[in-house]
Formats: structure tokens, sequence, C-alpha cells
């Protein structure tokens, strides 16, 4: 094995020993990933890897992914890229798939049914509950608030994506607009009282 | 075919997955209300499985619906649809705009994409509440203590600040109690 494919290989084990704990969300991965990536390999510092997480929230994808795909590039190009983006994913794949293949061969239990009964009325708790910790985020003006209230309604009769596009340009003309005449427009929550800096935040959102 | 559309419909939701699973459901339940993949109650217990794994919610949900639609297959295909946008975006990113997060562009966008991701989980709870006859008028014994089970979630949620995964496992164990 080349020097370079060594490498590549353990991108890919180093993603995939810490993969499986990111349960419910990836900010659960961030202390093994300074463990693994700072510490161990040396193969990156602790800023490099917070500023890459920073980076990564604003790319669509779960977090987690796109933490492991970035660090993986600056390692080692698009092949490391593509070794942290596979290493992340096949351990929860595999678990995931297996589980999806059981519930399926005792879909039809009544014991299973019976708290599935339960179970769906809970998940709709925790995305009220994810709703509820974006909102603290994403709401803290009139504006951002008008935006909420009206997507809600909107979603009724357009599709989805076209509501996350139009969100984007109604975000983009209005700050556009403010600024031009002359408004201070705060573009999120200060960073003392964001709550996107506590960890429970990102379980909430699930990302 | 089955296979096309979920490739199509999971790689066109990976450039537009912001802020976490949850924001994503309406875009899953209009594509499975579009091609009939399954009910909204399979739907529900879909995430909700994906919910109590490790991962993200998004590629376990993509996992679960693919494996539904279309066996294993089905499942490779919503994979591989739904984290190719991540590995082509972080790739164009990581080697042009290194400092994206501090761009005003961007900022000007997420100013509005924000509070519009919040609406669409706050769709996905709606949808999702009266598939599952959350609301309802009717007073029997189950709606009750669905009601019931709905505002202990949450509570366990906001206040005690239990892990989502505990208390989905929990009310699974609740639902056996009361409804078996």
């Amino acid at each position: 094995m080349t020097v370079e494919w060594k490498l590549v290989w353990r991108i890919f084990w180093t993603f995939f020993k810490i993969s499986p704990v990111t349960f419910g969300g990836g900010f659960a991965m961030i202390p093994l990933i300074i463990k693994e990536i700072v510490e161990k390999r040396k193969w990156l510092t602790t800023e490099e890897i917070t500023d890459v997480i920073a980076l990564s929230q604003t790319v669509p994808g779960a977090v987690a992914v796109n933490s492991a795909t970035f660090i993986g590039h600056k390692i080692g190009g698009i092949r490391g890229a593509f070794a942290a983006m596979i290493g992340v994913s096949l351990p929860t794949f595999l678990i995931v798939l297996s589980l999806g293949i059981s519930y399926f061969y005792i879909d039809d239990n009544p014991k299973l049914e019976a708290a599935f009964v339960s179970i769906r009325v809970t998940i709709v708790a925790i995305i009220v509950y994810a709703a509820i910790k974006i909102a603290k985020t994403a709401i803290f003006d009139k504006t951002t608030f008008f935006i909420m209230a009206a997507g809600v309604p909107a979603l009724f009769f357009i599709h989805p994506i076209v509501a996350i596009l139009l969100g984007a340009i109604t975000g983009y003309i209005i700050v556009s607009i403010k600024t031009k005449l002359g408004y201070m427009i705060e573009m999120k929550k200060s960073k003392e009282e964001d709550p996107a800096n506590d960890p429970e935040y990102y379980m909430g959102a699930g990302i | 075919m089955v296979l096309l559309q979920l490739f199509q419909t999971f790689f066109i939701m990976g450039f537009v997955s912001f802020g976490g699973g949850y924001a994503m459901i309406p875009i899953i339940e209009s594509a499975i209300t579009k091609y009939g993949w399954m009910s909204s109650e399979q739907l529900t217990n879909i995430i909700a499985i994906a919910g109590m794994s490790p991962g993200p919610i998004a590629a376990n949900s993509a996992i679960l619906i693919g494996y539904t639609a279309a066996g294993i297959s089905g499942a490779f295909v919503s994979t591989f649809a739904i984290l190719f946008p991540s590995l082509i975006l972080v790739i164009c990113v990581a080697g042009f705009f290194v400092r994206l997060h501090h761009n005003p562009v961007v900022e000007k966008m997420f100013y509005g994409l924000k509070p519009l991701v919040t609406s669409l989980i706050i769709f996905a709870a709606i949808k999702f509440a009266l598939a599952n006859n959350l609301v309802s008028i009717n007073l029997s014994f189950r709606s009750i203590s669905l009601v019931i089970i709905f505002g202990l979630s949450l509570f366990a949620l906001l206040k005690l600040r239990w892990n989502p995964v505990y208390v989905l496992l929990l009310s699974g164990l609740v639902g056996v109690t009361l409804y078996s």
C-alpha cells in the first residue's frame, strides 16, 4: 500500500470508529473527533476543527457527515473526503438497516403495534421540542417571527423545497433593503445567549 | 422506477437539507403522498426508528424509506442520493470559499432560512399530529391517554431535559402496557 492510500484508509477507519456514538446528534462526535484527529493523529489543530464545525452548519446535510467530509478533505484531499464520508456513514447505515429489517419482520406483532401507538405521539412531541429549540436561535426580531408565521400556512400550498428557496431569497432581500435604508440589523443572536452553543440544542434538532 | 424516484427525491433533498432531519419531514411526506410508498402512520414509525438510532435523522430516514419502498437496493440508492450532495458541496466549499460562515450573502440568506426551517418543523408536527389522531374530538380512553402521553413526553424533553432516545423507549413501554 502506498503512503497516500494508507492515509485514506486511516481516515476511513478513524471515522468508522467514531460514527456509532453519534446518537441523536452529530455534536456528540466533537470530543471524540478532537481526541482522535487532534490529540492522537495530530492531523489538525483544535481551532481548525472548531472552524470546520461552524462551516459544516452552513452547508446542507447532517453536521456529523459534513464535518467528517471537511476534515477528510483537509487531511487527504478528495479521496480523504470520500473516505471520511463513507467511514462516518457506513456503521450507522448498517445499524439502521438491520433495525429496519427486524422491524419489518415483527411489524404485525400486537405488542410492537401497541408500543408504536404511543411512540408515534412521542415523536410528535419530539418534533415540537425540535421546533422550540430551533426557534430560540432563528426567531429574534419581528421579521424573523413574521417569516416563520407566514411559512406554516404557506406550506399547505407550496412545495417545501420552493418554501426553503423563498425563505433564503426573502432573507437576502429584507436584510439588503434594511441595510440600504440605514437600519442596523442583527443577523443572529449574540454569541453569549446563542442556544446553538448548547449541545442539547442539536439533540433536539436531530442533526 | 421506484429506485429512480427515491434517488430523485433524496438527491434534491440533499441540497436543501438545512436545520436537521425534522425539517426534512415535509419534503419526505410530499414525496410519499406523490409516489405512494407508504402510509403516514408507517412514515411516523420510520421517523421514530430513525430518531432512536445512531446517526443523522435525515440519512436514517432515507435508509428506512428506501428499504420500505424497494428493499436493500432502495436503502443503498437513497443513502447514496442524500449523501452525494453533501460531498459535492463540501468539496466545492473547501476548495473555493473557505470562510463561508462569515460571508455576508450567506448570513443574509440564513436570516430568512432559519425561521423558515422552524416553519417546516412546525408544519411537520401539525401533519403528524393530524395523521396520528392526536387532535380528536372524541373522548375515548385512547384519545385522552394519547394527549396525556404527548404532554408528558414534551415535559420530559423540555423540563426534565431527557434524551429523546430514552423518551421514545419509555413511551414504547407505556404503549405496550396501555394498548396491548
